[in-house]
């Protein structure tokens, strides 16, 4: 929405919206392989999500590409957040109870501005606004999701990071008592990400503070997130505690956990698989058919240069 | 066999009836009258739960990975209640359970042919290419493929004619469903991202129901 495509992906290139088949027509589908007594129930189920107040706004917005909106509860309702269990409705159901106020943001290492700001002075600076962004999961569904936040870049102009940041480090609150999640060693917690300076500071990179024109739900990842949409969403670390810029390329938690499968840099590539998996296609949640999948989550104009000469296949 | 153990003890049950005997056969064949009607309902009401949650649109944000994982889940848990029929024949000498291991088997392989048709239908609708593609190089669908075509023999010849026709042969080849099995949890296993806890609980369970099947006595006496 607020980014201006200079020259838009050929309509050639993109699957007719026709070949998507919405959720009421997947209902309707799984009808036909019922019985006919699935319409009714179809169609007063889709009734049930079009109606929600909360979308009203966004009624008929779109992303760049003219891809709908993925519906608010389908966003707020199935999500990647293992700090509050491994199963998608988990968040929603764990994270109702979860503090965010009062709360903290550490910005610490080779940078000229440290300390412990608290999360109103840290935002009251910056002009929030909303921005329409492609979400892409590493399993291989996606959604339009219309956050609201401020230029991560911004902020790191303001805190004047020195000559030795090379990289910028994110990390998740530690906290096992209001995260169940974190009382089992799925990851090594507390959850850490990583970017290079240059993809911190590209004009794309957000640090959420909401969607839908709302405050961040908890389950997404609340009160303040990372969003990196030529990423897969595993790069947008939720519920952010600490900014550290510093000199090595970080760690991130799931390349510790499993570097075979992912790495730092974890662009959004149809070209690259996951070993267990194709990244090559996607399922929009909503849609029926898979849609292939775009080079850098469709932000190749914009984000192509920052790799240029880099192998892909190898830093994935 | 320990048929006429039973027996007995049920006409010593009824011992005060007229025809001790004849009641005793009727009390078994209307016991497994019930545990048929059981194994019926049990195989059938997670379908019926998930065909009213598809109904009323209560599969979540992606109904597709919703039914794929539930039919998957059925798929091993029935698969794993039809192997423990035997042991639990074993442990408990409750011989008329024998009698619905061929109706659990059938609804496991039922089961397994939804979870399939989900990923055929729904998932990939029909897209040959990428499917032939994952069943070649993704080993977690190698091996969930495997299973199923291994338990396809198994339910084509769970008939009597078949039992009959085959003799000796039909048990050696219903071994098959231990390697189902495995590779079911094996399937499982390689798809979790973190969280393998129920693939190892899966796995656990089958492997003690495996063990059953090993003739320890038989090792023991051999060294």
């Amino acid at each position: 929405m607020l980014m201006k495509k200079p020259d838009p992906i050929p309509s050639s290139e993109i699957t007719p919206h026709a070949l998507y088949v919405s959720r009421r027509k997947f209902l309707a589908g799984v009808a036909g392989l019922v019985g006919a007594a699935a319409v009714p129930g179809a169609v007063w189920a889709h009734g049930r999500r079009d109606g929600l107040p909360v979308q009203q706004a966004f009624q008929d917005a779109t992303d760049e590409l003219g891809d709908e909106l993925t519906p608010w509860e389908d966003v707020t309702s199935y999500n990647n957040f293992y700090e509050f269990g491994t199963g998608k409705e988990d968040p929603a159901r764990y994270a109702g109870e979860f503090r965010t106020r009062p709360w903290t943001v550490k910005i610490e290492g080779h940078v000229n501005k440290p300390g412990d700001y608290a999360l109103d002075d840290l935002l009251r600076p910056h002009t929030i606004e909303d921005r329409i962004y492609r979400l892409r999961c590493v399993e291989a569904w996606s959604m339009v999701i219309p956050w609201r936040g401020f230029a991560l870049a911004d902020l790191i102009k303001r805190v004047e990071p020195t000559g030795s940041a090379k990289y910028v480090e994110f990390r998740t609150l530690l906290d096992p008592e209001q995260m169940p999640g974190q009382r089992r060693p799925i990851l090594d917690w507390p959850y850490v990400e990583g970017l290079r300076m240059d993809e911190a500071m590209h004009p794309l990179t957000l640090l959420a503070t909401g969607l839908y024109g709302r405050d961040l739900p908890n389950q997404n990842g609340a009160p303040l997130r990372l969003v990196v949409p030529w990423k897969y969403g595993f790069k947008s670390a939720k519920s952010i505690v600490s900014i550290r810029f510093v000199e090595e390329q970080p760690i991130n938690s799931w390349q510790a956990a499993n570097a075979r499968e992912y790495g730092f840099y974890s662009n959004v590539n149809p070209e690259v698989d996951h070993p267990r998996w194709s990244q090559g296609r996607e399922r929009r949640i909503g849609e029926f058919r898979r849609r292939p999948t775009l080079m850098f989550n469709g932000y190749a104009d914009e984000v192509g240069h920052l790799y240029a000469g880099m192998d892909l296949a190898k830093r994935y | 066999m320990g048929v006429g153990e039973t027996a007995m003890t049920s006409s010593a049950v009824h011992e005060r009836t007229a025809r001790p005997a004849v009641t005793a056969a009727t009390t078994r064949k209307r016991q497994v009258r019930a545990l048929k009607l059981a194994v019926w309902v049990a195989g059938l009401a997670p379908l019926a739960w998930l065909l009213f949650r598809a109904l009323t649109d209560d599969l979540g944000a992606n109904p597709i990975e919703e039914i794929t994982h539930r039919t998957g889940d059925w798929s091993l848990r029935i698969l794993l209640a039809a192997l423990a029929v035997t042991p639990l024949r074993r442990i408990t000498g409750w011989n008329q359970v024998i009698q619905v291991r061929r109706l659990v088997g059938l609804f496991a392989f039922f089961w397994v042919c939804l979870h399939f048709l989900t990923y055929i239908v729904l998932d990939q609708f029909f897209g040959w290419s990428y499917i032939v593609e994952d069943v070649m190089e993704r080993p977690y669908i190698t091996a969930g493929f495997t299973a199923f075509v291994l338990l396809i023999p198994l339910a084509v010849t769970s008939t009597k004619g078949w039992i009959r026709r085959l003799g000796r042969r039909w048990t050696r080849l219903h071994k098959l469903v231990y390697a189902a099995g495995l590779l079911g949890v094996i399937h499982y296993l390689w798809i979790t991202r973190a969280d393998d806890r129920a693939p190892l609980v899966y796995g656990a369970i089958l492997l003690v129901l495996l063990a059953f099947r090993v003739p320890w006595r038989r090792l023991r006496g051999r060294s």
